[in-house]
């Protein structure tokens, strides 16, 4: 399988929809090289506002972007992009509905040097519970294309999360994408496993090695956390042992949540595997941290096995 | 018209518009009747001569646009708004009302009209910055006013849009300084002074031009400059009084968003009617 990197899809996506589209306007905050904003700037240098290290004013001044038309893109690290400039996205953008995107790169522990305050494990958390937000999490640079795409067809806020480093690709290419639709990524009949963002590879890697073991694991990938289609999650939880969810992001208001919350009413046990309500620290690749957070293949299995013995 | 009848008659409709304010709060319920009042005679100005806009088309391409920064004082627009006819007066009753299309602070999806939601403070220049370097990149002539409180300025957010409109070199936006020199606490310059605003504006890089806020020939004069003005925003300091031509509210802290007794509103109206006979 090739892999791509999931920053460099999105900015030649930018790029390509800068094309089709004069409206479409993009901002940064001094970290254009990082996010791959850079392409949209030497592509089109009009239209694309560096704003310098000031994200509130960056958040705001999109939204007055917004205001005269334009599809503006604002672009800093997940954890300026969600935490910083959080009633600015709350108060202007989102109760006017204005149409600005927000893009959050080195979401999770893909920005694994630099420690807790620039690894976002709440960023979803915090853009899901703003009311007419829809929070996008891709999990490869394909997926990142449609996503962004999607995200212009929507009218109004977008939160779109994205890793920093290189991921196979795996999202398929023969279905429709929609923002709100489960993504079956392999077939199971044994266990459900919901994913978002990058953790759709660690399940597909728990999966193959329970697979070994005669567990028959399904895993679906949901292409972000708001809106979700209810039903659809619910008739693919329907009928199995167990479920269990992995996300890069805190137990608290992701993914973990949502399909616990989800299945109130169902007779299945779940699992979550996510970040325990804390925060992250340096470490030398984003694999380690993933391991150290439990939320590696082999942690994964031990989840799933876990299930299988209710 | 010529230049003193304009005067006269944007003072008027200054004066309609605290009217307007007062007969919106109406009596035993609390309002923003202070900083509402210290805007009215520039807010006459933009609506009734400077603006580019037209009530039956409040979506036009190339209407000049308002914000309100500070949106506490959103009785000031709504007064602005219904005398221009955007919306019946008879809305005023529902003012803050469940259901009502005029909330506590403005809102571009309910009230025609306004043209952001604003009412968390610091983030109108921002959000006017954006707008006038989308209008720009149209080709578009209009202009973006806003208005700011000198309280609000402690909020930082205001000075990174000063100086992205800067760098910009946003010269269709214009930036009023609403300085009543009170807060929602108290004065300004005990609470947390914000002074010296007239060397900060000016080492920001922005046009900068001090007025009464209440002498329609310097706020006329004012806008003339800044829409001549090129290269850079221009921030017009307008010197006023909180609770401007309401006798017992004028530099009342308690009126930034007081309560009026049944005698209090007669007064007010009676004192505003006055005015107008003056006038």
């Amino acid at each position: 399988m090739s892999k791509q990197n999931q920053r460099e899809e999105y900015g030649k996506a930018l790029v390509a929809l800068g094309k089709e589209n004069p409206d479409i306007v993009v901002l940064e905050a001094d970290l254009g090289n990082s996010t791959r904003s850079i392409l949209f700037q030497n592509a089109f240098p009009d239209r694309f506002f560096e704003m310098g290290i000031a994200e509130q004013n960056m958040t705001s001044f999109a939204g007055g972007l917004a205001l005269a038309g334009k599809i503006p893109f604002t672009n800093t690290f997940a954890v300026f992009a969600a935490g910083r400039p959080y009633d600015q996205i709350r108060q202007s953008i989102a109760t006017a509905k204005l149409n600005v995107k927000i893009v959050g790169s080195s979401a999770g522990f893909s920005d694994f040097g630099d420690g807790a305050t620039h690894q976002a494990i709440d960023d979803m958390a915090i853009m899901s519970a703003i009311p007419n937000m829809t929070v996008l999490a891709p999990c490869d640079g394909r997926e990142a294309v449609l996503a962004v795409r999607e995200a212009v067809s929507i009218d109004g806020p977008v939160y779109i999360r994205l890793c920093r480093n290189d991921l196979e690709d795996i999202f398929p290419q023969d279905i429709p994408y929609r923002a709100d639709m489960p993504v079956v990524l392999r077939e199971g009949t044994d266990l459900a496993v919901f994913t978002t963002g990058i953790m759709a590879h660690k399940a597909l890697e728990a999966a193959r090695i329970l697979e070994q073991e005669n567990i028959s694991v399904q895993v679906i990938h949901l292409p972000g956390i708001k809106p979700v289609n209810e039903e659809a999650i619910l008739a693919l939880a329907k009928g199995k042992r167990g479920v269990l969810t992995c996300e890069e992001h805190s137990i608290r208001g992701g993914l973990s949540m949502l399909i616990t919350y989800l299945l109130r009413n169902e007779d299945i046990p779940v699992e979550c595997a996510a970040v325990m309500d804390v925060f992250g620290q340096s470490g030398s690749s984003q694999e380690e941290l993933l391991a150290f957070y439990g939320l590696d293949a082999k942690a994964l299995c031990v989840r799933a096995r876990g299930l299988m013995n209710r | 018209m010529t230049e003193e009848k304009t005067r006269s008659y944007l003072e008027d409709k200054a004066r309609q518009l605290r009217q307007n304010v007062v007969e919106m709060i109406g009596v035993g319920k609390a309002g923003h009747l202070g900083g509402s009042c210290s805007m009215a005679d520039v807010v006459a100005a933009l609506y009734f001569h400077v603006m580019h806009h037209d009530p039956r088309q409040p979506k036009m391409p190339d209407r000049d646009r308002f914000l309100l920064s500070k949106g506490h004082a959103a009785l000031i627009q709504y007064a602005a708004l219904a005398e221009c006819g955007y919306f019946d007066r008879e809305w005023f009753g529902t003012l803050k009302k469940l259901g009502s299309r005029l909330q506590g602070h403005p809102d571009m999806r309910k009230t025609p009209g306004i043209e952001a939601n604003t009412g968390s403070l610091g983030q109108g220049v921002s959000l006017a910055a954006g707008l006038a370097a989308g209008l720009r990149l149209d080709h578009k002539k209009a202009r973006v006013y806003v208005i700011v409180g000198d309280g609000e300025l402690a909020e930082g957010q205001i000075w990174e849009a000063f100086m992205a409109a800067v760098n910009y070199g946003l010269d269709n936006l214009c930036i009023i300084i609403d300085k009543n020199g009170l807060q929602a606490t108290g004065r300004t310059a005990d609470r947390f002074c914000t002074e010296p605003l007239k060397e900060k504006l000016m080492a920001f890089g922005l046009e900068q031009i001090e007025i009464d806020g209440h002498d329609m020939a310097q706020i006329l004069e004012a806008f003339e400059i800044a829409e001549k003005t090129k290269g850079r925003p221009t921030v017009i300091l307008a010197n006023t009084v909180k609770g401007k031509g309401v006798s017992f509210a004028e530099n009342v802290t308690g009126f930034h968003n007081g309560t009026m007794t049944k005698e209090q509103y007669d007064c007010a109206m009676a004192e505003l009617e006055k005015a107008g006979g003056m006038a």
